[in-house]
C-alpha cells in the first residue's frame, strides 16, 4: 500500500519537474529570443502556468482527498472561486513580504509581483489542490507532527524547500560579480525554482527512506 | 576559583579586548610621518654643508629639465617592457632603452598593489598605510606633501589626462584635465582614446611644464583576459606609438628652448598570472621605470641594464629634476644616474638635500636614530662634503678633489640606501609576531567561552575556573619558559620593527604569562570535561529535545553572518545581512505566534499567555501589562483582565506584533541608504535634510521626541519624568538653535549659534537621570532591597542613555530612536513575554536588533559614514576625550540601547537570579565569535585587493564593538552583583 503510494507520488513529482523543464523549452518555439534570463518575466508567467496546470491535472486525476461527496456544481464553483481568491491573497501577501524584505516599493512592481506569483505557484497551489481552501488544515500540516499522509508530508517538504530556495536566492544579490542573474528578482525566482525542484526530488526519496519510521495517525 | 558566569564572561571579553588591541597594533603599522606636516609653507632648503667658509649657494638648485611628461600605464609589468613582449610589441621603447638617451629601472611597488596607494607612493614618495586613511577622514584629497603640490606651489602649469583618481587626489592642481573613469572594466579602447585624443593639441602648445597621462586600458585587458591575451600586444604597440609621438614632440621642443625635457614611462603596479593585482607576488610588484631625456645621451657601447629600485624613488628624483623641494614624507632616494652628468658640486648638493630630508624623517620617527648605520654614514658624508666644498671654494681643481668628490658621492649613496631601507622597514610590513600573539589571546579566550557554554546554558550560573591549579602546574611554567624563549629569539632575529619587542620586558612578560595561563586553564577545563563526560551533562545538554525553529534560526543566522564576513561585498553590504536576518527572525516569530494561537487548545492558550514567565516570586511591575498579576493567572480561561474585549485586542496585537516590527524595519530601512551599492540612491533621510523640507523635518523630530517621551516615561519615577521631558524639549531647542529645525512659535530667523547652552542644559538632565539610576542601583546593592529597585534603576539608566542618544543623533535619525523604543516595547509585550523564549534566545535577538539599528541609523563598514558632528555637541572647542566618547556613543547607539534594554528586561522578567549572568555570557559569546573569526580572516586575506578599503575599516569597527561590549558587560555584571549578594544573604538566612 505504502510502496504504491510512494510510487504514485514519485510519478506525480516527475510530472511537476517535467512541467518546469517544459516551461524553459517550449516558449522558445513561439517567442523569439526567449531565454530564462533575458525574457525573465515571460518565463515566469509560462512556468507559473505550466506548474499550475500540471497540479490541476494531477488533482483532477488523482483526487487525493475523496471528501467531495457532495459534488454539487455550485459547491464546486464556490470552492474553485475560493481557491482563486486564496491564490490571489497569497500572491499579495508574498508581495508585501518581499517589500518588507527590502524589495523596491515603487519600481519593479511587476517583477516583484511575478516573483510572488511564481512562489505562490510553488507553494499555495499544491496546498490548495491537496488541502482545499481550509486554513486550519494548512496550519496543521505546517506544524510539528501534523501530517497525516505522505502527500501532506511531501507537500510540507516541497513548500519549505521552495521558501528556502527563494530565501537563499537573495544571498548573491549584494555580491559584486555583476552577473545578469544577480538582478532582482531573478536570483530569487531561480532559487525558488531550484528549491521547488529539489523538494520534488527529495521528498519521495526521503519518504522512501523513512517509510518505516513514518506513522500517520489517520484521523 | 568560583566565578559567576557574568563575571567570567566579562573577564574573558576584557582579555579579548587586550588581544584585539595587540593584533590591531601589529596590523596597522605606524606610518612614517614628518611632524612638520601641518604647515605647508616651504621651509628653506638645507644649505650646503660647510666647514668654516661661507657658501653662496643656499637656494634650491635650478631645475634640470624644463618640461616633464609622465606616462603612467596601469598594470605595466616589467616584462612587458624589458622582456620578450617588450621587444616584440614595443620596438621604439626597446630601441630607446638599448641605444637611446635613457635610463631604465625595475621599480618595486609595495603591496597593496592597487592604483590609488600606488599613485600616492609615486607622488609623495611615502608608503601610504591604513592609518592615513583614518587621518584623511572624509577627504579623498591627498594631504601629504607631494610632488604635484610642490610643483603647483612653484607655479608650474600641469595638465592631466587619464584615471580620475588623480583628480580626486589632487583637486584644483591641474590647469587642464580630463578624467576617465575606471568603472567599465570591459572597455579598453575608448578609455585610452579619451586620453590620447588630447595629446596632439597639447604637444603642439608649449604653455605647460608637466603633463601626466594615465592609461587604464592595459589594466582592463589584464582583468578581463589575463597577461597572455593577444590584446596585450595590441595595447603595448599602441602605447609604443604614443611614446614615440611624445618623444619626437619633446625633441622638436628642445630644439627651440635648448634645455632638456624629461619623459617618464612607468607602471603603478604589475599584473599577476591571472591578470589581477593587489597582492605581493613578483609579477604584481615589479614595474618598469624608464626615464628618457636628451640629457642622458650616451657614448656608443655604453650598455645600461635596468637596475632594481623602489617605486618611491621617483618622487625624490622628479622633485630634484624639476627643481622642487623633496616631499617631506618621501622615503625614496634619488636615482643617481639622472644627475651623474652634472658638475660634481651640483651632484653632491642634490645628494645632500635628499640625505638631509631622509635623516630628518628618521629623526622624527625612530627614537634611537643616532645608532642607525644610515645616519652615521650620513654624518660622515656630510663632514667629507664640507671638506670638499671648502677645497672647491679654494679653487683647487686637482684630480684629488675629483676623487674626493666621487668618494663623497659614494658615501652619500650608501647612506641614502641605508636610510631609505630603514624607513621603509619601519612602515610597510605587517607585524606578524604581534598579530599572532593577539590572535592567540583572542582565540584562547573564545575557546574558554565555548568550553563553558554547555555548563552555563544548562546547568548553573556559577563556574569553576581552575585558575589556581593551573597557575601552579608544571605546564604553566613550561609554557611560560617556551614563550619567553620564542619572544627573545623573535625579537633578536627579526629585522623589521615589532610592537611587542618595543614594549618593556615586564609588559611583554605579562603578555606571555597571560597566554600561558589561559592555555593551562583551557587544558584543565578540557581535562575536566573529558572526566565529566560520564556525568549526565551530555544528555542534559539538550533538555528541550532539539532546537526550536527560532533557536535554530538564531544559531544558523549567526553562523551565516560570521561566514559572510569573508567576502568583501558582504562586508560592504553587511546592513543587508542584518536586515535580512532580522526580517527572517520576525517572520519566524510570526509563525510561532500564529501556531501557538491557532492550534493550541484555547484554555491552554489563555493560561500560557497570562502566566508570567517567571516562576520565582518575581512580581510583575509592568503597570499596563495585561498579565499584570501573576497569581490570578491560575484561573485560566477567564483572564485577569476586566473585559474580554481587551483580551481579544491583545490577542490580535500579539499576532500583529511581528508584522508591525517588520513594517517599522522597512520604514527605517528607507530612511538611510547605506553600504556601497545603495549609498548613492536617494533616500528619505536626504529628502528630509534638504533645506527646503525643514518644516517636515521639524514636525517629524517633534513627533519622534514626543513618542520617545511617551515610551520611556512609563516606568520612570516622577523626578526622572520631569527631567526627561525637559531634556527632550531642550534637545528640540538645541537643534533649532543650530539651525537644523524650525521653531513653530519663533519664525524670526535669528542667527545660528552653536547651541552650547541648550546642549549643556540637556547634558545636565542626562547626568541627573543617570545619577538617579546609579543611586538606585547602589541602594539595591547596599541595603539589598527587592528586585524592584534594581529594575527601576536600570530603567533610569536606560532612559538617561536614550536622552543622550536623542541629543547626539541627527534630527532625521530621531525616528530611528523612536522606532527602536517602539519595537522594544512591542517585542517585550507581545512576543518575549507570551512566547517564553529562553534567556539565550532573547539575548541573541537583542544583539541582532542592536546590529540592525546600527545600520538603520546610517552607519556602514566604511569610516566615512561616522557622524563626527556628534562629538561637538555642547562643546565650544575640540576636546579629545569627550568628543571621542560622544562620537563613539553616537555611532553605537543601536547596540548600546538594545543591550541596556536587555539588562532591564531580564531584571524585570527574569525567572531566576542567574538570568542576567547567563545573558551576559551569551552576549559576550555572540560578540566575540565574529571578532575572532574576522581576525583570522583578515590575517589570511592581508594581501587581498580590498584589504585597505573594505576589510581594514571593518576590523576597526569590530574592535570598537568588542570594546563597547566589554564595557557594557563589566557594567552590567557589576550591577548584577546585587542579586548575588541577595541570594547569598537569603541562603544564610535559610540556614
Amino acid at each position: 500500500m505504502k510502496e504504491t503510494d510512494i510510487k504514485t507520488l514519485l510519478y506525480a513529482h516527475f510530472l511537476c519537474i517535467f512541467s518546469v523543464i517544459l516551461s524553459v523549452l517550449i516558449p522558445s518555439f513561439f517567442v523569439e529570443n526567449f531565454s530564462v534570463l533575458d525574457t525573465h518575466l515571460t518565463w515566469l508567467c509560462v512556468c507559473s502556468l505550466f506548474v499550475t496546470a500540471i497540479n490541476l491535472v494531477l488533482y483532477l486525476v488523482s483526487k487525493p482527498n475523496a471528501s467531495s461527496k457532495r459534488s454539487s456544481l455550485s459547491h464546486k464553483v464556490t470552492r474553485f472561486l475560493k481557491c482563486c481568491i486564496y491564490f490571489l491573497v497569497s500572491c499579495f501577501i508574498f508581495h508585501v513580504i518581499f517589500v518588507l524584505y527590502g524589495a523596491p516599493l515603487i519600481e519593479l512592481v511587476l517583477e516583484t509581483f511575478l516573483f510572488a506569483v511564481i512562489l505562490s505557484t510553488f507553494t499555495t497551489v499544491p496546498c490548495l489542490c491537496l488541502l482545499g481552501p481550509n486554513l486550519k488544515a494548512w496550519l496543521r500540516v505546517f506544524s510539528k507532527n501534523g501530517v497525516t499522509s505522505i502527500w501532506e508530508n511531501s507537500l510540507q517538504i516541497t513548500t519549505i524547500s521552495s521558501f528556502l530556495g527563494a530565501w537563499l536566492g537573495a544571498f548573491p544579490i549584494p555580491l559584486d560579480w555583476e552577473r545578469p542573474w544577480q538582478v532582482w528578482p531573478i536570483s530569487c525566482t531561480l532559487g525558488a525554482t531550484f528549491g521547488y525542484v529539489a523538494g520534488l526530488v527529495i521528498s519521495p526519496l526521503w519518504i522512501y527512506w523513512n517509510r518505516k519510521q513514518l506513522t500517520y495517525k489517520n484521523n | 576559583m568560583r566565578l559567576g558566569s557574568g563575571a567570567f564572561a566579562a573577564s574573558c571579553v576584557a582579555i579579548e579586548v587586550l588581544g584585539v588591541a595587540i593584533f590591531l597594533r601589529g596590523f596597522f603599522p605606524a606610518s612614517v610621518r614628518s611632524s612638520s606636516r601641518t604647515g605647508h609653507q616651504a621651509e628653506p632648503p638645507a644649505p650646503e654643508p660647510l666647514a668654516g667658509a661661507n657658501s653662496n649657494w643656499t637656494k634650491l638648485p635650478l631645475p634640470l629639465f624644463s618640461k616633464a611628461v609622465i606616462v603612467l600605464i596601469d598594470a605595466l609589468r616589467d616584462d612587458f617592457v624589458f622582456g620578450s613582449k617588450g621587444a616584440r610589441y614595443m620596438p621604439f621603447t626597446t630601441y630607446l632603452m638599448g641605444k637611446g638617451p635613457s635610463h631604465s629601472f625595475v621599480a618595486e611597488a609595495k603591496p597593496p598593489t592597487v592604483t590609488m596607494p600606488r599613485i600616492k607612493a609615486l607622488m609623495t614618495g611615502s608608503l601610504p598605510g591604513f592609518v592615513d586613511v583614518i587621518r584623511n577622514l572624509n577627504s579623498p584629497a591627498l594631504l601629504e606633501d607631494n610632488v604635484i603640490r610642490q610643483a603647483k606651489a612653484a607655479g608650474k602649469r600641469m595638465i592631466f589626462y587619464g584615471d580620475e583618481t588623480w583628480l580626486k587626489l589632487f583637486p584644483k592642481h591641474f590647469v587642464e584635465y580630463d578624467g576617465t573613469t575606471s568603472f567599465f572594466v570591459s572597455d579598453y579602447t575608448e578609455v585610452d582614446n579619451n586620453v590620447t585624443r588630447h595629446l596632439e593639441k597639447v604637444l603642439k602648445r608649449g604653455d605647460w611644464d608637466m603633463l601626466i597621462l594615465h592609461y587604464l586600458g592595459l589594466d582592463h585587458i589584464g582583468h578581463v583576459s589575463g597577461p597572455d591575451s593577444p590584446l596585450i600586444g595590441h595595447k603595448l604597440r599602441e602605447m609604443d606609438s604614443i611614446l614615440m609621438k611624445i618623444y619626437t614632440a619633446l625633441l622638436t621642443k628642445e630644439r627651440e628652448t635648448l634645455s632638456p625635457n624629461l619623459l617618464v614611462l612607468c607602471g603603478d603596479h604589475g599584473m599577476s598570472e591571472t591578470g589581477s593585482h593587489g597582492a605581493a607576488s613578483a609579477e604584481e610588484v615589479r614595474t618598469p621605470l624608464v626615464l628618457i631625456s636628451s640629457a642622458f645621451e650616451r657614448k656608443p657601447g655604453d650598455i645600461r641594464y635596468p637596475t632594481q629600485v623602489q617605486q618611491t624613488d621617483l618622487a625624490a628624483t622628479l622633485a630634484i629634476g624639476l627643481g622642487l623641494p623633496i616631499p617631506k614624507d618621501s622615503i625614496g632616494s634619488l636615482l643617481f644616474p639622472v644627475v651623474e652628468r652634472r658638475p660634481m658640486r651640483e651632484q653632491l648638493r642634490f645628494l645632500h638635500l635628499n640625505a638631509v630630508q631622509l635623516s630628518r624623517l628618521l629623526q622624527e620617527n625612530v627614537p634611537s636614530y643616532e645608532k642607525d648605520p644610515g645616519f652615521e654614514q650620513f654624518m660622515m658624508a656630510e663632514r667629507l662634503h664640507g671638506n670638499w666644498v671648502r677645497l672647491h671654494l679654494e679653487e683647487d681643481h686637482s684630480g684629488a678633489l675629483f676623487n674626493l668628490g666621487t668618494k663623497v658621492a659614494r658615501q652619500y649613496l650608501g647612506a641614502l640606501r641605508t636610510l631609505s631601507l630603514a624607513l621603509s622597514m619601519h612602515v610597510a610590513q605587517y607585524d606578524v609576531y604581534s598579530m599572532a600573539v593577539g590572535t592567540i589571546i583572542v582565540l584562547e579566550a573564545l575557546t574558554l567561552l565555548l568550553l563553558s557554554t554547555p555548563q552555563v546554558l544548562h546547568r548553573r550560573a556559577e563556574l569553576e575556573v581552575p585558575l589556581s591549579p593551573a597557575m601552579f602546574s608544571l605546564l604553566f611554567y613550561l609554557m611560560f619558559l617556551i614563550l619567553s624563549a620564542i619572544h627573545v629569539v623573535v625579537c633578536t632575529s627579526v629585522e623589521s620593527s615589532c610592537y611587542l619587542c618595543s614594549l618593556p620586558w615586564l609588559a611583554a612578560g605579562g603578555v606571555m604569562v597571560l597566554v600561558s595561563a589561559l592555555l593551562c586553564v583551557i587544558a584543565s577545563a578540557l581535562a575536566r570535561m573529558v572526566m565529566d563526560s560520564t556525568l549526565p551533562w551530555k544528555s542534559a545538554a539538550r533538555p528541550c529535545s532539539g532546537w526550536s525553529e527560532v533557536g535554530l534560526l538564531l544559531l544558523l543566522g549567526t553562523v551565516g553572518h560570521v561566514l559572510s564576513l569573508g567576502a568583501s561585498s558582504f562586508v560592504e553590504e553587511e546592513h543587508q545581512t542584518w536586515y535580512f536576518l532580522v526580517n527572517t527572525l520576525c517572520l519566524a516569530l510570526s509563525q510561532e505566534t500564529c501556531r501557538s494561537y491557532f492550534l493550541k487548545d484555547d484554555s491552554e492558550l489563555q493560561h500560557r499567555f497570562h502566566t508570567q514567565p517567571g516562576t520565582v516570586g518575581a512580581t510583575c511591575i509592568q503597570q499596563d501589562c495585561v498579565a499584570c498579576e501573576a497569581p490570578k493567572a491560575g484561573q485560566a480561561g477567564k483572564g485577569p483582565c476586566p473585559s474580554g474585549a481587551l483580551r481579544g485586542h491583545t490577542h490580535w496585537a500579539v499576532l500583529a506584533g511581528p508584522w508591525l516590527v517588520l513594517a517599522f524595519c522597512r520604514l527605517l530601512r528607507s530612511l538611510n541608504h547605506t553600504g556601497v551599492q545603495g549609498a548613492h540612491r536617494p533616500d528619505f533621510g536626504h529628502w528630509l535634510t534638504s533645506s527646503s523640507h525643514k518644516m517636515e523635518l521639524s514636525c517629524l523630530a517633534a513627533l519622534s521626541l514626543l513618542m520617545i517621551f511617551i515610551l520611556v516615561q512609563r516606568e520612570c519615577s516622577l523626578m526622572s519624568k520631569v527631567a526627561l521631558a525637559l531634556g527632550l524639549v531642550g534637545i528640540f531647542c538645541y537643534r533649532a538653535a543650530i539651525g537644523n529645525l524650525l521653531f513653530p512659535w519663533q519664525p524670526a530667523n535669528k542667527g545660528i549659534s552653536k547651541g552650547i547652552l541648550e546642549a549643556r542644559f540637556v547634558y545636565v538632565f542626562v547626568l541627573g537621570i543617570l545619577f538617579t539610576g546609579t543611586k538606585d542601583l547602589l541602594k539595591s546593592q547596599v541595603i539589598a532591597a527587592d528586585f524592584k529597585v534594581t529594575t527601576v534603576g536600570l530603567w533610569e539608566l536606560y532612559s538617561g542613555l536614550v536622552l543622550l542618544a536623542a541629543l547626539l543623533l541627527r534630527p532625521h535619525n530621531l525616528p530611528v530612536l523612536a522606532f527602536s523604543l517602539l519595537i522594544q516595547t512591542i517585542m517585550t509585550k507581545f512576543i518575549w513575554k507570551p512566547l517564553k523564549h529562553n534567556v539565550a534566545e532573547i539575548t541573541v535577538m537583542h544583539y541582532w536588533f542592536g546590529q540592525a539599528f546600527f545600520y538603520f541609523q546610517g552607519n556602514s563598514n566604511n569610516i566615512a559614514t561616522i557622524d563626527i558632528s556628534a562629538g561637538f555637541v555642547g562643546l565650544d572647542t575640540y576636546m579629545e576625550i569627550p568628543a571621542t566618547f560622544l562620537t563613539v556613543f553616537g555611532t553605537y547607539v543601536g547596540p548600546v540601547l538594545w543591550a541596556a534594554h536587555l539588562a532591564h528586561f531580564l531584571s524585570a522578567e527574569a525567572s531566576s537570579d542567574s538570568a542576567m549572568d547567563r545573558a551576559c555570557f551569551c552576549y559576550v559569546l555572540i560578540c566575540s565569535v565574529p571578532v575572532a573569526t574576522y581576525i583570522i580572516l583578515v590575517t589570511s586575506l592581508r594581501y587581498h585587493l580590498f584589504i585597505w578599503s573594505v576589510f581594514s575599516p571593518k576590523l576597526l569597527y569590530e574592535g570598537m564593538h568588542l570594546l563597547i561590549t566589554a564595557t557594557l558587560c563589566v557594567l552590567f555584571t557589576a550591577t548584577n552583583q546585587a542579586s548575588h549578594t541577595r541570594a547569598w544573604m537569603k541562603m544564610n538566612a535559610g540556614k
